[in-house]
Order: C-alpha cells, then structure tokens, then sequence
C-alpha cells in the first residue's frame, strides 16, 4: 500500500480485499523505512496500533464500523492521548504523559481509527517550518533538503508520503495550510470553535483549531463528520448542529461566485506561484464560478496582528510550565525563583522564548494600550473586510503560501522572514473562518497551494469547492517522487 | 494635629457551591490534600475551565442586595503571577467588566446612626491553593484543594472612618452573604475575609494619605485591632517625620502588629487581559429579574418590619434580625403561640441563643424546634407554669425529654392555681412566720416577699407568685 484515501480504504475494507491489520502493518513499515529520513514522528504505538487494527477487523467482519473504522491514522503530538507521551515539540514535555484523552482523539477512535503514533511539529505549535521542534526538523517529502512547513510539519509529510491516509493538524496561523500547500496534500482549518479545544497543548487560545490532513476534500469531510461539534469541556466550542460534510460535497459551482482578495497578488507571492493560482481559479470558472476581485484593505495588518495577539495568549498559556506539577523540572533548583528560571531555560527553545518575552512586553503596564488593544481593533478590522466580502461572494480563493517549500536552514535564523510565510493564512485565523489549501501545480517540482476561504460556520461550501476542483484536476494524486 | 483615619476593604466571600467555580471537582472544607483537585484545577496541558453557572446567580443575588447595577455582560481576565500554589500561572478573575458594578450597604453607627457605604464593585474570581510550610522540612508542600474555589470579591470605596466603621461594615455584607444563601461566612475555615487598605490625613484636608494594604484579615476582632494598630503606626511615623510607603502588610494576631510584606515597587505586573477560553457573560433583563423574585427578605427590611409588626425593642430586633435562621425561628414561635410577640422575643434571645451558644449548637439542628418552643411559652400565658419554672421545663426539653405539656406532667410542675390548696399553705407559712407578720403589720411591707418565697418554697415553685402575693396580703389584712 502506498498513498490511497480513506474512501478507497475504507471500500477495501469493507470488501475485504485488505484487513485493518495488513493496512496497518504496512503503515508501520513505511512509518519505520521512512523515519530517519522525514523524522515524521515523535512517538510510534505500534503495539497499540495492532491491537485497535485487531479490534477493528473484528468490527468489520460483523458487519459493523463506519468509514473510518480500521484507517491507519496519526495525531499531531500536540492533542493529549491517555498513556501515551504528548510532548507538543518540546523537551519541557518530553516525557510527558497525560492522564486523559483530547475530545479529537476521543470522537475519532469511537469512529474506529487506528492510531499509529504522534506526529513531530514545532515546538508548541510556534513556528513555520517545523525547524523549532525538540526533536529535530521534519523534512519534506518532496525534497528531503526542504521544509515540509509548520507547525503540523510531521503530519503533513506524512500522509504526503503515504506513511497514513490521514493526519490531525492544529492551525493557529496556518499550521495546517502551510504545510499542507508545501507538500502536496489537502489541509482543512475548520471555523474557530467548531472542533472542541479540549486537551490540545493551547498555543494562543482565541486563534488554536484543529482540522485534518488527508489525500483529498472527501476524506477531510469524512474526518469532519466525527470531528466537529459541541463539546461542554471547552466553552468556545460552538453549540450548533453538524450537518453531514459529505453530503454537501455534490453540489455544482455553476453560478457560484469566487472573491479574489487583490492584496493577496503582492510583490510577496513568487511569480511562478501566482501563475498557478491564476490557473486554478481559472478552473474554478471552468466549472461555472463566477469570478470577483475583492478587497480586504486591512489585511497588511494580519501579520503584526497576529504577532501580539498569539505571543501575548502564550506568554500566558505556557506559565503553567513552571517545573512544579508537570513536564521538564531542572535539577540544581536551590529556591522557587532558580526552579522556575532553570526549568523554563532549559525546557523552551529559543523560538518559544522569543515569542514569551514578546507576549510578556506587550501586555506589560504601560504597553497594553499600545500593542494588545490596538492588535485587538486591527483584528476586528480584519474580521469586517471578510465579513464584507462575503456579503458578496460565497468564497475566497488565493495563494496558500508566498513561495513553494523552502530550504531548511534558510529562514531559521530570521524570525519576520519566517513569519511573513504566513502572511495569507494568517488573517482566516483572526477572524476565525474556515479555510482549505488544496494542490493546484507544481513549481520547480514543488507542490503548490490554492487556499478557499469561507464564511465562518462555511465548511461544506470550502469542502465541496476543493471537492469540485479536485474532482476536475489531479494535482493531489501527485505523489512526491519515489512515493507514488 | 488631629488625623482622620480613611479605610477601604475589599472583602473575598467563597461562594457556596458544590463544585468549584471551573471545573467538576468539590470544594467541601477539610479534606486530606489534593484530593480535591481535578485536572483542570492542575492547570494541566489541554485543560479548559467551564464557568460553573450557579457562581453567576449568586453574585448577582449579591448585587441586587445592595442595590447594585448587574453588568449585562461580563468578562473574565488573566491576572499573571508565578506562584507555586498558583497552577497555571495565572488567576480568572475580573477586571474591567466586573459582574456587580456601584451599590451601597447601610450601617449603623455607635450613635445609632445609620451611614451608607459605598460598594464599588464585585466580581468573580477563583481562589488559589495553598502552601504548606510544616512537614516539609526545608521544602514546601501545595494543597491544591482550595485552587479553583469561586470567590466574589467585594470592594468598598474608602467611606469608613474607623476600624468601627469598617468592622460594622464587614459585619453587615457578612450578615446579607449569609441572608441571600450565597456564602457560609465560615471566617475560621476562610469563607468570609478581607484586605484593608488603610491611610490617614489631617483633619479637613481633601486629599487621601498613602495607603497601606492589610492582607487577608479572617476574624472581626482582628480587623479591629489591625486596623487601630495601622493607624496608630502611620500616625507616629508622620508625626515623627517619616513618609508612609505604599505596600502590603500583614497582621500577625499573636504580636498584635501589622507587618511589610511587599513595597509597591516589588509589586507584580499582573498583565491581566481577556481570558480567551471563557465567552463573556451575557446576562439577560428577565434572568436578573427572575433572581431577584427569589430575593428574601433583607436584613434592613426585616428589622423594620420586626419593629413595626411585633413591637419590638430597637435592642431586640437586632439580635433577632441578626441571622435569617434565628428571624425565622423567632416569626415560626410568634406565629405559633398565643403569648405576646415580646415574650416569645425575650425567650428566644434569652433561653434559645443562650443554650445554642452554651453548647455550641447551629439554631439549624436545635433540639427544641419552633412549634415546641410556641408549646412552652403557650402554657407561660396561660399561667400553667411560672416564667422561673418554664426554664426548668425548658431545659428538659432541650435535653430531649419531650414536649412542654410532657415535661411538665412528668416532673409535675403544674402551677398550684387551686386558691383552697393555696390558702392552706399560706396559713401554714403565717402560721410559721410570727416575726415576720408581725414586722409586716408594723408597716414593713416589704417583708411580704420573704413570705412568698417561703409560700414558693413550700410548692417547689409551682405556685404562682401573683395569687400567692394578693391571698398573703387579703390574709394578713386582716
């Protein structure tokens, strides 16, 4: 088995031309051929992952399970798993297991998956390009000398490289689209409170959704089926009906209309890129979408935004590591004040500790004024244009990522380089929209992205797009070389 | 010079709830450590709190009983500080958009005049947890079990005068938690404390002196002393020449003084904002509405009433109004006996308090309940028994020996009320008293009373003294 959806598997399965066990022997083969080389994974269960195959197969042969029952399948190292270690990318949580599982990993082992480990990721979810990970950066499966992207770089390259038909991501400022966009696949942020928080290493809280990596737009709606809704644990979660994701993804774009933001075709995006992105919303309008240009005029501001908002929730977010109760704890502590200092010196990495300071300045006395509620008005501006927008078109089409993967080493030693990777995903994450990146070409041999945006609570109208897009091209059955 | 002494409190009331104010785990008093601390009480990674919706209700019961506007929506924030009790490295409090905003509370003054307090605010908090110094050897152990309890801290505006004035005060908001059900006001276990901010000026200026804080004060008496205390040492310093620094003390109750905790200059940068795992509070017209239907009836209101309908002493109503429980207990009596309102007072203030306080007994779990307490001053009126006898009766009750009628059949303490049996035992005390009638019949009247405690004597009490007085008199008048 190499790259194959979970609806194709699922159909075997069911069929009984392959066993959950076999999918997931074979999942643990390529995860083992493939570590040294993409250093995809933290933590492999691969014990675990037999027995829940076992257990499946069992499940089917009784006629029972649904699509998801028996799929071979990986979390980001950053949702809490019961008895397993969930170390978020960092050494403070190196050995840390927690006693509970996240509300995710609960709802998608009801629906039956197979988890096969946790995935690496930068370190607490802070950074582009999975270069802040403890464990050492992911590479991309399409150039082992790239970046795969962050921070869900780990399960990104590794259903790109078909080591699992799915993954879970967490996208706080793109770490799903990002990476998603450079290295082939499809990746799906949900609307801000739509999938519960609970037990997912918080990073900055008003911005952090989980969402999924997979092959294709059905398999995210399928993920989508279990993983959205209502959860009483987290109180940001939004308390409204789930419609069935796969059912809207029949629907025709004749007449649809796509809003092209012109601020996203700047001096930033790589020529090459932008040509691939035009063709693809050339496509669109193939399929009967109207195509608009619209403006988000407040946009420019999403990247220095973000960077007071998220940094100022982390600073917060991260005290609880203090080396007392939990997590890394440095010997050679000879009162409270070296203990802290020692533990959160030793446990962060550098990329962490920038973006605490930055968070601890900018709600300090005498800046609040000057950077968190000025970041907060900004944010609100930037959450009007996309409000605006969508009073008019029913989606937003544009670049996922400036340029297709790059090198490793390149942009690790310039923080605002690094961040500006971002700058097109990162405002769907301050106005808490929906969004996808799918394949649409490839640049150099690189894959590159086409990011859909909808309205919030839009899911089936971004699923069903990417659906329709990929039902009329094959950019995401390109597999990177040698993984086909 | 003469100095006017200024003083602001902030009061932390733990409300009474079964859960704690973010999470499922209990937050019953006493319990072995840390065994009641979930995860979320932890602070543990992927932990999000979930507002416990009775914390609401009772603040804004709060805030409707004094009088105070309840905020439409309501935000929680991040107070941050590293502490090791402190498990996630910051407090849920409430900062700019406090759930209770400006309200009053009425006291009354040693003159028995009555001076309104302004409240500023209150708002909801959690609490945090606690170190423990002994058995530790030079470590410190942290009981979590109080991490997450819900506090509503109430803060006054600097309008009392004297450590009087603001114990008045404390007691008061503590009389009205207790009134409307939201706090036990349990000051030894914590339920009930407060911070003083204290600061002093000459007599007529304006402008406020440098304040002290006085940290967590849990009794009345102690409130007092540290304040007077405060005052005193910030009065000597500015007379000697010294300058008042702003900063938190602490009151050590067995030296009698007020200590330097923190200068205002070591003080933490809380860098509080918007908590983003908690929605505001939006509270809707009809829902304060509906709580303030379940409103009983508060203390000021009772008082006037108990005076108005029950002809009550001033002195009396603010024993029997002091404590919703005793009130009730007292209008359950009067409703129920066909004494006079003033007599089932004088009884429940003096016999009832005063075997509660003497064994140590809540009036909740009292042994002589309020229909039985009716029976006794029932056969009071209507002269079965004497006033001194009804205690004999009373304190049998109390020690389970049944109902009045009961008690007084058994221990048969009817009153001699048969004038016959009564004029034979007169005769017999005439008889036996010679020197004693005759200084009467010299004039000396007054010796009657040593004839009717005899005429009592000789009936172990069940006489009854009134008849006894007059059949003497009519006797020996002739």
């Amino acid at each position: 088995m190499t790259r194959q959806t979970i609806a194709a598997l699922a159909a075997a399965l069911r069929d009984g031309s392959v066993t959950s066990r076999s999918l997931t022997e074979a999942s643990l083969a390529r995860i083992e051929a493939q570590q040294e080389g993409l250093n995809a994974f933290i933590t492999v269960t691969g014990d675990a992952a037999l027995a829940a195959a076992d257990a499946a197969d069992k499940v089917l042969a009784a006629g029972a399970g649904g699509p998801l029952t028996g799929v071979p399948f990986a979390h980001k190292d950053i949702f809490c798993t019961a008895g397993v270690r969930t170390t978020c990318g960092s050494r403070m949580l190196e050995n840390f297991v927690a006693p509970y599982d996240a509300t995710v990993v609960e709802n998608l082992a009801a629906a039956g998956v197979v988890v096969v480990g946790k995935t690496n990721m930068d370190e607490f979810a802070m950074g582009s390009s999975n270069e802040t990970s403890y464990f050492g950066p992911v590479k991309n499966p399409w150039d082992h000398e790239r970046s795969p992207g962050g921070s869900s770089g780990g399960s990104a390259a590794a259903v790109a490289a078909g080591l699992v038909p799915a993954a879970t991501g967490t996208d706080t400022g793109g770490s799903i689209r990002q990476p998603a966009a450079l290295t082939g696949i499809t990746g799906f942020k949900p609307t801000y409170g739509r999938v519960s928080r609970y037990g997912m290493i918080a990073f900055a809280s008003s911005l952090d959704q989980a969402g999924t990596f997979t092959l294709t737009a059905e398999d995210a709606a399928l993920l989508m089926n279990v993983m959205a809704g209502f959860d009483t644990k987290d109180s940001t979660s939004a308390d409204r009906p789930v419609p069935d994701y796969t059912a809207g993804l029949g629907m025709s774009l004749a007449g649809k209309r796509v809003g092209v933001p012109r601020e996203f075709f700047d001096d930033g995006l790589d020529p090459a890129n932008a040509a691939c992105i035009r063709a693809a919303i050339a496509e669109l309008e193939q399929l009967g979408a109207r195509i608009e240009e619209v403006s988000l005029p407040h946009i420019g501001a999403s990247v220095p935004t973000y960077y007071i908002v998220a940094p100022a929730e982390c600073s917060s977010n991260l005290s609880r590591f203090d080396g007392v109760r939990f997590g890394h704890r440095a010997e050679g502590a000879t009162d409270l004040e070296s203990l802290y200092k020692l533990s959160r010196k030793e446990g962060f990495g550098a990329e962490v500790k920038r973006r605490i300071m930055t968070g601890t300045y900018v709600l300090s006395a005498g800046y609040y004024d000057a950077y968190y509620l000025q970041a907060q008005k900004a944010r609100q501006l930037i959450a009007d244009d996309f409000r605006k927008c969508f009073e008019t078109v029913d989606i937003i089409a544009g670049p996922t990522a400036p340029t297709a993967a790059f090198r490793l080493g390149e942009k690790v030693d310039d923080p605002v380089q690094m961040y500006l990777n971002d700058i097109y995903t990162i405002g769907v994450n301050l106005a808490g929209l929906p969004g996808a990146s799918v394949p649409c070409g490839l640049v150099g041999g690189l894959p590159v992205g086409l990011q859909l945006i909808g309205p919030a609570f839009g899911e089936t109208a971004v699923l069903n797009f990417a659906h329709q897009y990929q039902q009329q091209t094959d950019w995401h059955l390109k597999a990177p070389p040698g993984q086909a | 010079m003469q100095w006017e002494t200024v003083i602001g409190l902030e009061i932390h009331a733990q409300l009474a709830t079964n859960s704690k104010i973010f999470s499922g785990a209990a937050t019953a008093y006493g319990a072995a450590p840390n065994t009641q601390a979930c995860l979320v009480d932890l602070g543990y990674p992927g932990m999000l709190p979930v507002l416990n919706g009775s914390v609401v209700r009772k603040a804004i019961r709060f805030g409707l009983a004094i009088d105070a506007e309840i905020a439409h929506r309501s935000v929680f924030a991040r107070k941050n500080y590293f502490y090791p009790d402190l498990p996630k490295g910051y407090q849920i409090s409430q900062l700019e958009l406090p759930i209770v905003g400006v309200g009053h509370v009425d006291i009354v003054l040693e003159d028995g005049t009555t001076k309104r307090i302004g409240v500023t605010r209150a708002h909801l908090e959690e609490d945090a947890g606690k170190s423990v110094h002994e058995n530790f050897d030079a470590e410190t152990g942290i009981d979590l079990n109080r991490a997450g309890t819900p506090l509503l801290e109430i803060v006054s505006e600097p309008d009392m005068r004297s450590a009087k004035e603001a114990v008045a005060y404390m007691r008061k908001v503590h009389q009205i938690v207790r009134y409307i059900g939201i706090s036990d006001g349990n000051m030894q276990e914590g339920s009930f404390r407060c911070d003083a901010n204290v600061s002093v000026r000459p007599v007529g200026q304006e402008e406020f002196g440098t304040r002290a804080e006085i940290k967590n004060l849990n009794s009345f008496r102690f409130i007092e002393r540290a304040i007077n205390f405060e005052v005193e040492r910030q009065i000597d310093l500015i007379e000697d020449g010294g300058k008042i620094v702003q900063e938190t003390r602490l009151y050590d109750s067995d030296r009698d003084e007020t200590r330097s905790m923190r200068s205002k200059e070591e003080a933490n940068d809380y860098r509080y904002f918007p908590d983003p795992d908690l929605l505001p509070v939006e509270i809707d017209a009809a829902t304060i509405e509906s709580i303030r239907a379940e409103l009983p009836e508060l203390p000021d209101a009772k008082r006037a009433r108990f005076e108005d309908e029950y002809g009550l002493k001033p002195d009396d109503v603010e024993v029997l109004a002091g404590s919703r429980q005793l009130a009730d207990y007292f209008e359950a009596v009067a409703g129920a006996t066909a004494a006079e309102a003033r007599l089932a007072a004088n009884w429940v203030i003096g016999e009832l308090s005063g075997a509660l306080n003497r064994d140590g007994i809540d009036i909740d779990s009292t042994p002589v309940d309020a229909p039985a307490f009716a029976g006794l001053l029932d056969r009071i009126a209507d002269n079965t028994i004497s006033g001194k006898i009804a205690k004999e009766v009373f304190e049998a009750m109390w020690q389970g020996e049944g109902s009045a009628d009961a008690v007084i059949e058994s221990r048969g303490l009817k009153q001699i009320s048969d004038s016959g049996e009564l004029e034979a035992i007169v005769d017999k005390v005439i008889a036996d008293c010679p020197e004693q009638v005759q200084q009467y019949r010299d004039g000396k009247t007054k010796v009657i009373g040593f004839l009717v405690g005899q005429v009592m004597q000789a009936t172990r009490g069940k006489a009854n003294p009134g008849q006894v007085n007059q059949i003497l008199r009519d006797k020996l008048a002739t």
